[in-house]
């Protein structure tokens, strides 16, 4: 299949490195600590946090950092058939876990000793780049409930097809087979937290599509904290003094 | 300007631009005394290096560059560079006055939910007895810790300090205890500022009032402050009320337990007014609060309230203080 026209379009109609339409939404849940929606194009993620609260169970309580729990659920309505799934299938344990350790790598468990953090991710829409979009929307929840982070996370995938490197793929593209390279970096430090790939790429491609998956993740910082920086004003001025 | 968080009430076209307009009001007076002080997480935060300084919350070092934890603005006290976060949970502080829901009757021990990382604990020992005598607590008093706080019981209380890696607090005079007939609401903490006075009595409504320092406020029929002598009576009394069984309480006893209609509206309009206020995000004082009941006293039902027009008229009326407050100021 023609993932690339020779005019150089892909098939949704964008360039090979153009990521989708990106929206973020704070504080969508209102009895969660801190919340947001997170939309990539079509997928469409909600992360809530509940946190830092006393540990529900005594005997993981730790004494000298944050216990950081996340769970990830995709609605039954998010895909195209209507699949029924429980919890805990292994694609959600895989991503739950995913998040959960992309997220602990950045957030200050230390300043919050004997107490957990929840994060309850999930995705309303699925249309490729989940997993991007559930640590981008994990992200901008944590900051919203103001839990101390080393730095934002920001996520973004790409993929190699038709012998051209495409940024941020979408559902056709991703179930075409090719490689599909996840990357997540904390955008101050300059550093990568999250790597993943689906089957293989030769070296020196490898490091284009992942060069490009990292200017992927900058750009989404840089929206991200526009958002974050405006939400902020915004309590701020309603405040008042 | 995106969807209001927190806000999901269906507005028409005027009411949308009214709102818009006195929010844009509040944003043009408060930007020019507090420009650019905002940060988001990993904001770098410009001090004076040569000057020395000191890293307070919400700021950590990377690069030798000061940078931010949390989203939050930028305050500095002398030397002093620390991020104040809004949204964040309460942060005690030794002397705040906090409400809280009671979670366990333990040994020797309530804990109590304040809306803090970890739950708060109130000692036996650091309470008032019943019957207000100073002396060491015996089992039998342990024994009835449940006639004075059961589970979910709210209580007021004032935070003592951190011992033994937790959060330890105590009631040690009539103003703090269990709180009855009222309504517990739960508001962001950054919206209650620390003052003098948490407890307020409106005598005008007949009800209680305390401002909780963790954003837990409650509103009540208004308890007179009880004699030491008598509260063994009345706390058997209350106990009664609990499981009511009408017909084994007297006339005079009924009556006391009984709300008369008035004070329980007045009750419902003040709890509406703190609900307004703290889903448009404003400050929540006493004056405020007393502003907005006396603006709702033109409406029909109480309810109305939290609707659309209300909340409009709220901050239009925010937008005038605050501006009327600027010229004077």
């Amino acid at each position: 299949m023609e993932y690339v026209s020779p005019e150089g379009l892909r098939i949704d109609g964008r360039r090979p490195m153009e990521m989708r339409k990106l929206h973020a939404e704070m504080g969508v849940v209102a009895k969660a600590d801190g919340s947001a929606v997170f939309v990539m194009g079509n997928t469409k993620v909600i992360a809530a946090v509940y946190g830092p609260r006393e540990v529900q169970n005594r005997s993981q309580q730790m004494s000298d950092q944050a216990l950081v729990r996340c769970e990830y659920s995709m609605a039954n309505f998010s895909t195209g058939d209507r699949m029924r799934k429980g919890k805990g299938d292994r694609r959600s344990t895989e991503i739950s876990l995913v998040v959960r350790q992309t997220m602990e790598a950045c957030i200050l468990t230390h300043l919050m000793p004997r107490s957990q953090i929840d994060i309850y991710v999930q995705v309303l829409q699925a249309d490729g780049g989940t997993r991007c979009a559930c640590i981008n929307a994990a992200t901008l929840a944590l900051a919203d409930a103001a839990i101390p982070m080393r730095d934002l996370v920001t996520s973004c995938s790409a993929g190699y097809l038709n012998s051209t490197p495409l940024l941020d793929l979408n559902y056709v593209e991703d179930s075409a087979g090719g490689p599909d390279v996840t990357v997540g970096i904390l955008p101050k430090m300059d550093k990568v937290t999250l790597l993943q790939m689906d089957s293989k790429l030769p070296i020196d491609t490898f490091d284009n599509v992942m060069q490009l998956a990292i200017e992927g993740c900058k750009a989404v910082a840089t929206y991200i904290r526009e958002v974050l920086l405006e939400n902020t004003k915004q309590l701020e001025y309603h405040r008042g003094v | 300007m995106g969807r209001m968080r927190g806000l999901e009430i269906p507005l028409t076209q005027t009411q949308k631009i009214r709102l818009q307009r006195a929010l844009q009001k509040l944003e043009s007076l408060s930007s020019k005394a507090n420009s650019n002080a905002s940060v988001t997480v990993a904001d770098s935060i410009p001090v004076n290096y040569d000057d020395g300084f000191l890293k307070g919350h919400g700021t950590s070092e990377l690069n030798g560059e000061v940078i931010a934890t949390v989203c939050g603005v930028v305050e500095r006290v002398n030397k002093l560079v620390y991020v104040r976060t809004l949204r964040a949970r309460y942060k005690p502080e030794v002397g705040d006055i906090v409400v809280g829901r009671v979670i366990e009757v333990a040994p020797k021990r309530w804990r109590i939910d304040i809306n803090f990382s970890q739950d708060a604990v109130l000692m036996l020992s650091s309470m008032n007895l019943p019957d207000g005598i100073q002396r060491r607590r015996t089992a039998v008093d342990e024994l009835n810790m449940r006639s004075i706080f059961e589970e979910n019981d709210v209580v007021c209380a004032e935070v003592r300090g951190f011992h033994h890696d937790g959060l330890q607090l105590q009631a040690r005079s009539q103003k703090y205890g269990k709180l009855e007939r009222g309504q517990l609401l739960s508001i962001p903490p950054y919206l209650v500022k620390r003052r003098k006075q948490h407890f307020h009595y409106i005598e005008e409504y007949g009800i209680d009032l305390i401002l909780g320092c963790n954003g837990f406020i409650w509103v009540g029929e208004h308890a007179e402050p009880k004699d030491d002598m008598v509260i063994d009576e009345q706390a058997n009394k209350s106990d009664q009320i609990l499981k009511p069984s009408k017909y084994s309480m007297t006339l005079e006893e009924q009556e006391r337990a009984y709300t008369p209609l008035e004070t329980r509206q007045n009750v419902c309009r003040t709890a509406n007014a703190i609900r307004v206020l703290s889903t448009l995000g404003f400050s929540v004082t006493i004056e405020i609060i007393m502003d907005t009941v006396t603006m709702s006293m033109s409406l029909k039902e109480i309810h109305e309230m939290l609707g659309s027009e209300f909340c409009v008229l709220v901050a239009e009326r925010e937008a005038e203080r605050r501006s009327s407050a600027k010229k004077k100021g």
